[in-house]
């Protein structure tokens, strides 16, 4: 449970400072940092547990069905990253508080903040794939904003893109190979799949694994050849770059790499990708941060190194390797985020953070500057600070390894080469910024930060001093549980001893001391030698890329969707023609035997009525009014069938539903030209439209023959036979509709709210073009209103309004209900919006249709949460008889109310589509009258 | 007697459906074939009615009855787009 608040803490988190907006920013600097300050506690508090190495676990069931349950575990490696994530976070948010201008929205960063901190947790505590993956995911969108914090920039949002582009996509492929590790094992559970490790090995699709697993852990960790999105990301605001860019999210590519190492590292394939990735990592990264001259830039190319050394030393695969490379993440974490902090520091007291204009710092700001300087002798490996003795790990593990084969010679030499550029960069950033001369053209004199923003670099370096000298004390412990978690207990014994006497690890340390000195002191030389390349910028390249496959992905679609409806409906038919006549062609004989109907004269007449009004409408299809009217034959016709082979709900509803589409149809027309324009290649593809209309048309027409002369025995023999009994009604369709499937029914409801109050929307402020005369060029008639009709109208109301109570009550055992009831009453007040007209009409009937919606799917939605009063299933309905004297027997149903809630929805939506079509016009229509 | 004189009157509301459909097929003028449409609707309800009456069936009534409400409805609204265009003004 304990486990549970650790994961979750940070996410309710990312509420406060959003709640805070209006309060001071020191108060929303302290509410932000009490949830992942609880938080740590708590991770503190179980801390003894897991240094026994013991294993906390804590699940929860989430979609069982996918084998994705939210399962949390702590065990030594998931302890020392949630440490690192919220100890450092905290330490960022203080420093965050000081860092952002007034005019920086803090609410927004701190929530964006907190946000990648819950999804980090995520990632660490993970105990199950999926989960894992999905927080990994939300590591990549809330870097995103983080990146893009000041969105003004350009840069900001290029770099913020790229880094999205170029890890999002690592992502898919993660989520393919862990897909793939639950295919082989059967499990995304990471108990299960860390016990599968040799499983997973001589698996044949291995390497497919490896493969897909790297990209995504290679992608976050920025290794070689994903490695350009990070210095592009050093747009983000400082705090930012401290926190993702070097303590935390590239480290989850490496955390990923550590967590399944017991599964996937060991094989060839694992030591030759991983080890190049690696090494190429680290002496690119060396190389290039010499010459930067953007301070971040420096320590952006430095984190690429050092994240090199620490995947390098994971390829190495040696137990003693894996807790040098697990002691390297600790140590990079604490004088790279203090670096960076400190960089920030210097931008915001100096405005600048080009290291040629930064000069001679020293003398402003005495005091961060020795900070910054014992962060940066640790970063270059300088004895008695912590990275010294994992830079000597490291070494040491260099001396035995053979993971270049033949050639394996190769690693030590070009380890203490990348360890000679460490110390040159290391020594440019404190020479060329404290010392060399004197600032130059610095808008503001520069000078100490306040107080409380050197807190945190204080606390990291003091970190630093003490993990170099108290390793045993400070380390050691936490070390231990971490790689008895990856090693599976079988932790090699190791020294964390300063001082291991004269050997050939600290010959190569004085190697790259003397030679980084060296190198510094001649840069001169390799900056002239770097100058004649001509630069590359990764960002312009990559926009490059990015706009050529968005302009490539158009013209693919511009091919596929080339807006011509006929081709589309061409293309589905004909799949629908493949999909249907290859499994007609099995079907023999087409006939299944059941015995057929008399034919009678009466049907045959109204099926003759059919065909041929139906083919009328495709004869006369250019001309848009008169196939309306064909159209509305063959809808009668088809009602009248519904209602000869027994289907009268069905009958009654079809018929509602063609006279309110022809008024739909007849206000739509009237904005619409006369006459369909003549398709130019309307001809040629008359022949081939007809063809497949006919060959679909036989083939359907097959199929329902196939059908309905086959004993079939579907679901609606259930319904028939628990209608009365369970849902109290005669009416199976009815009963379907309020009671079975009552939840459905709800979502339609609510869907056809939304579909009318979408309509109202779009049509609320559309003016369209009025014709004068109609198509024959004939002016429309000036009388508006007919006596004859109004009254006839009037008349009608209450008849439709009582034709559809009746319809509406009986509805549950007899054909009717809701639907058909509301669309009666529609179309009951619809006539008199056609006879009288809008005007007329809306001081005398004051409905609030959005309201009506809105009560009818409420009455819905409470009729479906009164069950729930009874203990009951949602939805559940209730019946029972009562003897009313001169009525009768009354039966009275919850799902009536339900019914209710459809018919005012109906009705409301219904009126709500058409009486705002037909407004449409009468904003000017007096205009109109007066010109005449 | 009665399904023999049913039989007969099923017959002539079957031509005249046919008929109506010839007329709106033909025209020549818009209110001509409104005119058809809105008396097929009339033989429409006939032949419900007779058909219930033929074969003893009072479900079919309510068709009718439908039609009879409904039809006039949409023949309205076809009339009032040949007079305004607009037919909710």
């Amino acid at each position: 449970m304990i486990l549970l608040w650790i994961a979750l803490l940070p996410l309710f988190g990312v509420l406060v400072p959003l709640l805070c907006s209006q309060r001071s920013r020191l108060f929303t600097t302290w509410a932000t940092a009490a949830a992942p300050a609880i938080a740590l506690g708590l991770t503190l508090s179980q801390a003894g547990t897991v240094l026994q190495h013991q294993t906390l676990r804590y699940t929860l069931s989430w979609l069982p069905s996918l084998q994705l349950d939210y399962a949390l575990r702590l065990d030594g490696l998931a302890l020392l990253f949630v440490c690192l994530v919220l100890g450092i976070g905290l330490l960022v948010i203080l420093y965050a508080s000081y860092y952002l201008s007034e005019q920086d929205s803090m609410p927004r960063f701190y929530a964006c903040f907190m946000l990648f901190m819950a999804a980090m947790l995520g990632v660490v505590m993970a105990n199950n794939l999926i989960l894992l993956w999905i927080s990994w995911e939300i590591t990549s969108i809330s870097s995103f904003l983080l990146i893009s914090y000041w969105w003004q920039k350009s840069e900001a949002r290029k770099g913020a893109r790229m880094a999205l582009t170029v890890t999002a996509a690592g992502g898919l492929a993660l989520l393919a190979g862990l897909l793939l590790i639950g295919h082989m094992v059967g499990s995304y559970s990471l108990d299960v799949v860390l016990q599968h490790g040799d499983l997973i090995r001589n698996h044949p699709l291995y390497t497919l694994t490896l493969c897909l697993i790297l990209l995504g852990a290679f992608t976050k960790s920025a290794q070689f050849p994903f490695h350009f999105w990070l210095p592009h990301a050093m747009s983000a605001p400082t705090p930012v770059s401290a926190y993702l860019h070097s303590a935390t999210m590239v480290k989850a590519g490496i955390f990923l790499l550590v967590r399944l190492y017991p599964v996937l590292a060991g094989t060839d394939q694992w030591y030759s990708i991983v080890s190049l990735a690696g090494m190429c990592t680290l002496l690119l990264g060396a190389y290039f941060a010499l010459f930067q001259h953007d301070l971040k830039g420096l320590l952006a190319y430095s984190t690429l190194s050092h994240l090199g050394l620490i995947v390098l030393l994971l390829s190495i695969g040696s137990p003693a390797s894996t807790v040098a490379a697990l002691f390297h993440i600790i140590n990079h974490a604490i004088f790279k985020a203090s670096l960076f902090m400190a960089a920030g520091i210097i931008d915001h007291e100096t405005g600048s953070r080009d290291m040629r204009r930064l000069n001679g710092l020293w003398k402003y700001m005495p005091y961060t500057a020795t900070l910054a300087m014992v962060a940066a002798l640790s970063m270059a490996g300088v004895p008695l600070l912590n990275g010294f003795l994992s830079k000597e790990m490291f070494f040491a593990e260099t001396l035995n390894q053979s993971i270049l084969g033949s050639l394996s010679w190769l690693v030590p030499v070009l380890a203490t080469l990348a360890g000679v550029f460490s110390v040159a960069y290391s020594l440019r950033f404190i020479h060329d910024v404290f010392f060399n001369g004197e600032p130059i053209g610095l808008s503001k004199t520069p000078h100490e930060p306040p107080r409380y923003m050197k807190l945190p670099v204080e606390i990291l370096v003091g970190l630093c001093l003490l993990v170099g000298i108290f390793p045993e004390f400070m380390v050691q412990p936490i070390l231990d549980a971490a790689s008895a978690a990856v090693l599976q207990d079988q932790v090699p014994s190791y020294s964390l001893a300063i001082w291991h006497g004269f050997n050939f690890p600290l010959l190569m340390s004085l190697v790259a001391m003397a030679g980084g000195v060296l190198v510094y002191t001649q840069r001169r030389h390799l900056f002239r030698f770097q100058h004649q390349f001509e630069a590359v910028d990764a960002k312009r390249e990559f926009e490059r890329l990015i706009q050529l496959s968005v302009r490539r992905a158009n013209v693919f679609s511009r091919w596929l969707e080339n807006d011509s409806l006929q081709r589309y409906l061409l293309l589905m038919l004909l799949a629908l023609l493949v999909l249907l006549g290859s499994s007609l062609r099995e079907l023999h004989p087409l006939s299944g035997g059941r015995s057929l109907l008399p034919l009678d004269p009466v049907t045959l007449c109204a099926g003759l009525v059919l065909i041929l009004s139906a083919i009328a409408t495709v004869v006369v299809n250019r001309q848009r009014m008169l196939s309306l009217l064909f159209l509305s034959v063959t809808g009668l016709m088809v009602s009248l069938l519904f209602a000869r082979f027994a289907a009268p709900d069905l009958a009654l509803t079809q018929l509602v539903v063609e006279v309110v589409s022809i008024i739909l149809l007849m206000l739509a027309l009237f904005f619409l030209p006369y006459k369909t324009p003549r398709n130019a290649a309307a001809p040629r593809n008359l022949l081939r439209d007809s063809a497949i209309a006919l060959v679909l048309g036989a083939l359907v027409g097959s199929l329902c023959f196939a059908l309905l002369s086959r004993p079939f025995d579907s679901i609606s023999s259930f319904f028939m036979a628990k209608s009365k009994t369970d849902g109290g009604g005669n009416n199976v369709v009815n009963v379907i509709l309020v009671d079975f499937r009552g939840f459905d029914t709800l979502g339609e409801i609510t869907v056809l709210g939304i579909a009318a109050l979408g309509i109202f929307r779009l049509l609320e402020h559309l003016r369209l073009f009025k014709p004068s005369a109609d198509g024959e060029g004939r002016l429309w008639a000036r009388q508006r209103d007919s006596v004859i009709l109004n009254v006839i109208a009037q008349g009608i109301l209450p008849l439709a309004l009582l034709v559809s109570v009746y319809i509406f009550l009986r509805g549950h055992n007899n054909p009717g209900g809701g639907f058909i009831a509301g669309l009666i009453t529609s179309v009951g007040i619809i006539l008199q919006y056609i006879a009288h007209g809008v005007s007329w009409l809306k001081p005398r009937m004051r409905l609030n249709y959005a309201l009506m919606i809105a009560s009818g799917v409420t009455i819905a939605c409470l009729t479906g949460l009164g069950s729930l009063w009874w203990d009951r299933p949602f939805l559940t309905s209730w019946f029972d008889h009562f003897h009313l004297p001169l009525i009768g027997d009354v039966e009275l149903a919850s799902a009536m109310a339900f019914d209710l809630g459809v018919y005012l929805t109906v009705v409301g939506a219904t009126l709500m589509m058409l009486a705002n079509l037909g407004k449409l016009t009468t904003a000017h229509r007096p205009q109109y009258e007066e010109m005449q | 007697m009665l399904s023999t004189v049913l039989l007969i009157v099923l017959g002539m509301v079957m031509v005249a459906l046919l008929l109506n459909l010839w007329r709106l097929f033909r025209g020549p003028s818009t209110p001509d074939r409104i005119l058809a449409l809105d008396t097929l609707y009339l033989n429409a309800i006939a032949l419900i009615v007779l058909f219930g009456l033929w074969k003893d069936a009072a479900l079919y009534f309510e068709a009718a009855l439908l039609i009879a409400l409904l039809g006039f409805v949409s023949t309205v609204a076809l009339c009032k787009y040949l007079l305004r265009g607009d037919i909710i003004e």
